[in-house]
């Protein structure tokens, strides 16, 4: 169990974390989520007594990371941002090494390496230079590192960055494995990553915590967050006149406008908080039918957890990424129009576009 | 600490640093005891160790800049300070290694005196202390080059750091002879060593406030003392850079087959005192 308590790293004037206390329990897979400096990695550090902090505490299994380094590290694998390697040495050597740094016994040093170069698939490489491996393979010896011996306690900063999408996939299921035996605590700025593997995450902004619950939770924590869209066969001044007979207190807001096909409008309805007694759905349904205005498309979409990290690291923040991100998009569009243009091929799949804004980086 | 040690020393011998080091000093040595033991016919050895100290000038900085600066840049501290050993410990693991690689050549050494018995008299006695001397002399050198190796993350800034410091004081007894002896150059000197000490803890502790109040204390100190003491400050400094040379302790041994413990416990006190600053400095870079 780590505890963690009113932490306080200051860098000059600036707070890069700023009163942070939680608690860790075991056999969890923890995620830290936020942006870029949000205090992820110094936070990391702290636990892990690589930096000290202006003030507060650090409890690993109840002991205080500052008065009892030894036995606190002790039950700690860390694996840093940038892998700490020595590009020196071959993989087996290194694995070697950092196995008497944390005081495995000898009699027991074999197999832990080899054991964590079975978990992180090491085996093709062990008696290479670690300078002469690729990203990938650098960024799973560190795992291996941090794997070494089985500690309860694995922290890793970062893991995936840098790996093609296999190797993602390949380290997600390792850490999964891990979560069953060991308390795993990573940090991440992606979201799909963190909700893909953590039982629980903590999302910091600004060196604040400012959620802290397990995904499913923190998706129902947005009120108001659910939104449904429809594709009406008529005209959208008549889809105007049927919805605002509607009367509802369950509808926050809606937008009416043409939709793809032709004929048809496109509705999207902001939706209150939810009541278990009754569907807005159906209501919509009947008055629809009721106005022999068929419904082509009705779905119900409810609040993804980006949305919530959006709402929680900060409202004006927000604005201003999605400013940049639409810019960004508008930019992509006139570069793939030129595209088209010079290829003298048709117009961008709208579709296309859709996929690549999916997966998209916070 | 083992751990470290090993590794260390590995690291030493499959880079360039380790061999280089060792073979650059035996090289020379082996120059001069041709020169003076051979063909001169010169009986004590340690003569040769004196024509060594300047090339230990050279060669030191080179074994000692990576020590920690390089641990810095690559981010490896980060290994070495989350494992459970302690900042001391990291410290003396490579402070080892970096005398083991320094003990080799020394130990070439010690067959030099037994071959110039070989061919008539020889002074083994003088000729071991001396080497012992040497070797000491050699750990206080690396533990200077180690601090001064914690203090950056460039291992070339460390090794022309380390090369000043030590050319400090290779020159320091030519210095100590060229300077006045009265008692006001005395008193200017030490405020210029007073305005140095003042620059280097603002250095190290980034505190102004601090800093000047040490200056203002020591300038008073230095003030009053001038005023009421007047004949303390005779020669004064010239006395006290003698007394800190590193150099006039192993020529004690050299020249005139003098066993200076007073000189060897002050080697043992540098390699002490250089090693406690290293392990504060990398106590201290994880707080700021």
């Amino acid at each position: 169990m780590i505890e963690v308590k009113n932490l306080v790293k200051k860098y000059g004037n600036h707070i890069a974390v700023d009163h942070l206390s939680f608690t860790v329990e075991d056999g969890q897979i923890y995620g830290f989520l936020g942006p870029n400096g949000a205090g992820k990695s110094t936070t990391m550090n702290i636990m892990t007594g690589y930096i000290g902090a202006t003030q507060g505490e650090v409890f690993i299994d109840g002991h205080n990371i500052l008065t009892e380094p030894e036995k606190a590290k002790q039950s700690i694998g860390y694996l840093p941002e940038i892998p700490p390697l020595y590009v020196d040495m071959t993989v087996l050597e290194y694995l070697n090494f950092a196995a008497e740094l944390k005081k495995i016994k000898a009699s027991e040093r074999k197999n832990a390496v080899e054991e964590a170069m079975n978990l992180t698939r090491l085996d093709d490489v062990k008696t290479r230079l670690i300078r002469n491996l690729s990203k990938g393979y650098k960024q799973r010896v560190g795992l291996a590192q941090a794997v070494l011996g089985m500690p309860d306690i694995i922290i890793l900063d970062e893991p995936t960055v840098g790996l093609d999408p296999i190797q993602i996939i390949e380290i997600r299921d390792l850490i999964k494995e891990l979560g069953k035996k060991h308390t795993v605590i990573l940090s991440s700025h992606i979201l799909s990553e963190v909700s893909a593997v953590c039982d629980h995450i903590m999302i910091i902004s600004h060196g604040k915590l400012v959620a802290s619950d397990t995904p499913e939770n923190l998706m129902q924590m947005m009120k108001g967050g659910h939104t449904l869209e429809m594709l009406i066969k008529a005209e959208p001044a008549r889809v105007k006149d049927i919805l605002n007979v509607y009367e509802t207190n369950n509808i926050v807001s809606q937008e009416i406008k043409n939709g793809e096909e032709e004929g048809t409008t496109a509705v999207t309805i902001t939706l209150g908080e939810e009541n278990p007694n009754y569907d807005v759905r159906e209501d919509l349904f009947y008055l629809f039918a009721e106005n022999k205005t068929p419904i082509i498309m009705m779905q119900l979409k409810k609040a993804s957890l980006e949305e919530v990290f959006m709402e929680l690291t900060g409202a004006e923040e927000t604005k201003q990424e999605k400013k940049s991100h639409r810019i960004g998009l508008f930019r992509k569009n006139i570069e793939k129009e030129a595209e088209s243009l010079v290829n003298g091929d048709s117009a961008p799949d709208p579709e296309e576009q859709e996929d690549e804004n999916n997966d998209s980086d916070l | 600490m083992t751990a470290i040690y090993k590794r260390e020393l590995k690291a030493y011998m499959t880079s360039m640093i380790g061999p280089l080091f060792i073979a650059a000093l035996t090289a020379i040595a082996g120059v001069y005891f041709v020169v003076y033991n051979l063909r001169i016919g010169y009986p004590y050895f340690s003569y040769v160790l004196g024509g060594l100290l300047f090339i230990f000038l050279l060669i030191v900085p080179v074994l000692t800049m990576r020590s920690l600066a390089d641990e810095r840049k690559s981010k490896t501290d980060q290994l070495l300070l989350t494992s459970p050993v302690s900042v001391g410990k990291i410290i003396m693991g490579k402070y080892f290694a970096m005398i083991t690689i320094m003990a080799i050549p020394v130990l070439i050494f010690c067959l030099c005196p037994l071959v110039i018995k070989t061919g008539g008299t020889a002074y083994l006695k003088a000729d071991y202390a001396s080497l012992f001397a040497f070797l000491l002399m050699g750990c206080a050198y690396i533990s200077i080059g180690m601090f001064i190796s914690s203090l950056t993350e460039s291992q070339i800034i460390a090794a022309v750091g380390t090369f000043g410091v030590l050319l400090f004081f290779y020159l320091l007894d030519g210095i100590v002879g060229m300077l006045g002896t009265t008692a006001l150059f005395s008193f200017v000197g030490f405020l210029g060593i007073l305005a140095i000490i003042c620059l280097i803890y603002y250095g190290m502790t980034k505190n102004w406030m601090a800093a000047l109040g040490v200056g203002i204390v020591g300038v008073i100190v230095l003030i009053l003392l001038y005023v009421f003491n007047n004949e303390m400050f005779e020669s004064a400094l010239p006395n006290l850079l003698s007394a800190i040379s590193i150099n006039a302790v192993i020529e004690a041994f050299i020249n005139d087959q003098v066993f200076d413990v007073t000189g060897l416990v002050y080697y043992i006190s540098i390699s002490f005192v250089f090693l406690f600053l290293s392990s504060q400095m990398i106590q201290k870079r994880r707080w700021s």
